[in-house]
């Protein structure tokens, strides 16, 4: 593997909250550090940014050093060649769209009437050239959206920093904006991170996820694996798996007092994981082939999409999907006991 | 200075709040003899004496309360003919005097109680050597003086004129206290002020000049008509001009009226 | 900006009484000098070359106490909002101890430092022969001296009050702090600046102790329209009034021009 252009151990702390994530993002990378509220994402996100001094590690971008605190290395954010979206964008309120986006340009030594120039390119990129003169309070959320995203884009920056780039959007302007991100994004030769909460904005726009937690990488790994091995129950519950730590023997997986069997084969500590819906449900215990059964007792039922999930409790606590006349048929209701089944072929089994 | 302003208009508020109520407390009092309680409306310059004399007076007279007001005569005067309920009026000119008698606030005809004269206020030691009114045009001189629409204004004017002198003061000051406190500073070097008011501050010598005696400033005394003691208020004034009374008053460096 | 539509709501009485006393102990001084005012010699006593000399050097020195305020107040607003040093909250005090000082010891303490015998006034005396008591700039000092604290607190407010991560925005698109400042924090918080600025003003115009004792009182020089009115007390209340309801058209004309145009604009 080539050097990555971002090369980083962030350690920060911030009260009583300890970061220590790495990362390294290739030229030309999407990368998505997903994780919980208060996980250390933003943290991670002002450190590179240079808006929060590292206390150890070191910070390298395109091989130099901006934040090192062993050799006593700092660059301010000013002097980074890094861009960055806010969540909320913060627009300069009192600038048109056209001099927030010539901002960046004209305070790193580009003329007025060049940085204006290369402001109305980029706006004309997003599709804004309309609205150039502008005030941000004039624009829709989406388009202030990609206002800041040219604001960032005009720096040539060599790193990209998004911080939940759509989150403040309503679910029918996120859909557009997040397919023109993507192409944006697509287009950007330096690094990117994309720091986010929402697993499907990860999985469109990143080449590869960072899942943190409590302030440390939990997993990492293209979208294809962490969503089919995850190793935590926040990813699991992101990517809606069934997710279940035990003990591995072969094609037999013990977790706490039920050994499932599994397609598989692992040994030692391992992870079993299987979507709700795998689980069937029965009144009785059922005849023949399944062999992973189990008896459970109806803790919840709520909508799921077109199905009903059904939290179970038991050996094991699961969910389950149902579908709305299965469940009628059952009957199901809260302390309701039932007979779970999952098949052996529907499970996942792998390493811990 | 300003803090006299304030207590001048707290002093009209509180007159006027009696006024509203109807003179609240004059019930339980005699309405006559010379007991009670005398209301005094005194120039800011007879502070220390009036007090003094007010103490005097209600030794003299047990039972009885002096109550003393102490503003610029000017100040006083307005509070006078907006209503204000005093017994007695000492001014520091005979200009203040006539805006209360003009408006027929005056029982009677102001006796002249004391005249005060201008001195030259300098810095202890008299550190520039001035000797008359023409030194204070010398260049380099810093002076204070009030104001024209004051009584120790009018007085320096008419005093620097009958002396020949043209000079630009530095400061045209709101009142003497105002001229001596920028001595007192050493702000200015000298100050054209009464000759009472040198006697009481330590750190200031007064030079003496004859023009002085051009600009001699009478302070009268008056009942007021509307006084709700009227004995008391004659009785006070009566004690203020008798001999025990002008002692104290030339004592602090007044001098005794023509006729005395 | 749409406006939400104008509804009609019942004022609880609780509040409009008050609210119409208060209103009202406001201005029926004002009604007093109005009803008081000779106005049949009004138009001879506005032609006395004294009043409108008075009214100049006032407009003048307020105008000149402002921007030395806004020059001086604004940069210690934005330290005392964004920079965290020890004593902060001491400073915070001490900014405000004009507003509780009674001017005329304002004006003593301003001679102690500025006057001949000064802490700084002897030494500017005998350096540069520059001596400031009973000067115009004299005036100017000591109504800026009264008149900060109403732009140092307006400002700081604003200022804490505008979002600090704007300023992040713009380092991470290149400004150093000064470019932030100039370009940023300060076009954001201008309505609080404006507002501050008004209020500076306004509270330097009517500027009286602190000016009679710092500067003196001398017609064309130092004398502004507050002294001239204290002076007119003394012999002739009429001119008193009319001085005062000068000051006050004028002022409120001002104030009222400036709101339209400048601080009603947020």
């Amino acid at each position: 593997m080539t050097a990555p252009l971002l090369d980083a151990h962030l350690v920060a702390d911030r009260g009583a909250f300890h970061l220590d994530v790495r990362l390294r993002i290739a030229a030309g990378e999407t990368v998505a550090l997903l994780g919980p509220n208060g996980a250390g994402k933003t943290t991670a996100l002002r450190a590179l940014a240079g808006l929060h001094p590292l206390s150890a590690g070191h910070l390298t971008l395109g091989g130099v050093d901006l934040d090192r605190p062993g050799r006593r290395v700092w660059t301010p954010p000013e002097r980074r060649p890094v861009g960055v979206v806010f969540q909320d964008y913060l627009l300069f309120p009192h600038l048109s769209a056209r001099d927030n986006v010539a901002f960046g340009p004209r305070r790193r030594g580009a003329d007025r009437r060049t940085a204006r120039a290369r402001a109305d390119g980029w706006l004309d990129r997003v599709g804004l050239a309309g609205q150039a003169r502008h005030k941000p309070r004039q624009l829709s959320g989406g388009q202030a959206q990609r206002v800041a995203l040219a604001r960032a884009l005009a720096v040539e920056p060599t790193l990209l920093l998004l911080d939940e780039p759509l989150a403040a959007l309503d679910a029918r302007t996120r859909l557009d904006t997040r397919a023109e991100l993507q192409r944006h994004l697509g287009a950007h030769p330096g690094a990117t991170l994309l720091v986010t909460h929402d697993p499907l904005d990860a999985l469109v726009l990143a080449d590869r996820l960072v899942i943190v937690e409590h302030g440390r990488v939990v997993q990492e790994g293209d979208a294809a694996t962490v969503t089919a091995r995850p190793r935590t129950d926040y990813v699991a519950r992101l990517v809606g798996l069934n997710l279940h730590r035990g003990h591995a023997d072969g094609h037999a997986v013990t977790v706490g007092g039920l050994t499932l069997t599994t397609a598989d084969t692992v040994h030692g500590d391992a992870f079993v994981a299987f979507p709700p819906a795998a689980v069937a449900l029965h009144r009785g215990r059922p005849d023949g082939s399944p062999r992973n059964v189990w008896p459970a007792t109806v803790t919840g039922v709520q909508r799921h999409g077109d199905n009903l999930r059904v939290q179970l409790a038991g050996p094991v606590d699961v969910a389950a999907d149902v579908t709305p006349a299965a469940a009628a048929q059952l009957g199901l209701r809260p302390g309701q006991p039932v007979w779970a089944a999952v098949k052996a072929a529907e499970t996942r089994a792998y390493p811990a | 200075m300003t803090a006299r302003w304030i207590r001048a208009a707290l002093a009209g508020v509180a007159a006027l709040s009696l006024a509203l109520t109807g003179c609240g407390g004059a019930d339980d009092e005699p309405s006559a003899g010379t007991g009670g309680r005398v209301t005094v409306f005194a120039a800011a310059s007879l502070t220390e004496t009036f007090t003094k004399l007010g103490k005097d007076y209600e030794a003299a007279h047990p039972g009885t309360k002096v109550v003393l007001n102490f503003a610029g005569s000017s100040a006083l005067a307005t509070q006078i003919t907006q209503g204000a309920p005093a017994d007695v009026f000492a001014a520091a000119s005979p200009a203040t005097m006539t805006t209360v008698t003009d408006a027929g606030d005056a029982a009677g005809t102001p006796a002249v109680l004391v005249r005060n004269q201008l001195v030259i206020a300098v810095p202890k030691g008299n550190p520039d050597r001035v000797a008359g009114l023409a030194d204070l045009a010398r260049p380099g001189v810093k002076v204070a003086l009030c104001a024209e629409q004051v009584p120790c204004g009018t007085a320096a004017r008419t005093a620097l004129a009958a002396a020949g002198v043209r000079l630009t003061p530095a400061t045209l000051e709101q009142d003497v206290k105002g001229a001596l406190a920028k001595v007192k500073l050493g702000e200015v070097d000298a100050a054209l002020v009464y000759r009472t008011d040198v006697r009481a501050a330590a750190e200031l010598d007064a030079v003496e000049f004859p023009e002085s005696a051009r600009a001699v400033n009478d302070y009268p005394i008056v009942v007021l008509k509307h006084a709700g003691n009227p004995a008391g208020a004659r009785a006070f004034v009566d004690h203020v001009r008798s001999d025990a009374g002008l002692a104290v008053l030339t004592a602090a460096g007044f001098q005794a009226p023509p006729n005395r | 900006m749409t406006r939400p539509a104008r509804r009609r709501q019942r004022v609880p009485l609780a509040l409009l009484l008050p609210a119409g006393l208060g209103l009202l102990f406001l201005v029926l001084p004002l009604a007093g000098l109005l009803v008081r005012a000779p106005w049949t010699t009004l138009p001879r006593r506005l032609a006395q070359p004294g009043v409108l000399t008075a009214l100049r050097l006032s407009l003048e020195t307020a105008t000149a106490a402002t921007l030395l305020c806004v020059a001086l107040g604004v940069p210690l607003a934005w330290l005392l909002a964004r920079v965290e040093f020890p004593g902060r909250r001491l400073v915070r005090a001490l900014v405000t101890v004009p507003l509780v000082l009674p001017p005329v010891v304002g004006g003593v303490a301003l001679l102690l430092v500025f006057g001949r015998r000064g802490l700084l006034g002897s030494w500017l005396d005998t350096t540069f022969g520059v001596s400031l008591p009973f000067t115009t700039a004299g005036v100017v000092l000591a109504e800026a001296f009264v008149a900060m604290p109403f732009l140092v607190i307006a400002v700081e407010g604003a200022l804490r009050g505008a979002d600090p991560r704007y300023e992040e925005a713009a380092a991470t698109l290149g400004a150093g702090r000064w470019t932030t400042f100039t370009r940023v924090t300060l076009p954001l918080v201008a309505p609080g600046v404006a507002a501050g600025a008004v209020l500076c003003w306004a509270r330097a115009l009517g500027e009286f102790g602190a000016t009679i004792t710092f500067a003196g009182n001398y017609p064309g020089r130092t004398q502004t329209m507050p002294l001239a009115v204290y002076l007119a007390l003394e012999t002739d209340v009429q001119a008193a009034i009319v001085l005062s309801l000068i000051l006050l058209t004028v002022s409120v004309a001002i104030l009222a021009g400036l709101r339209d145009r400048w601080v009603g604009t947020a």
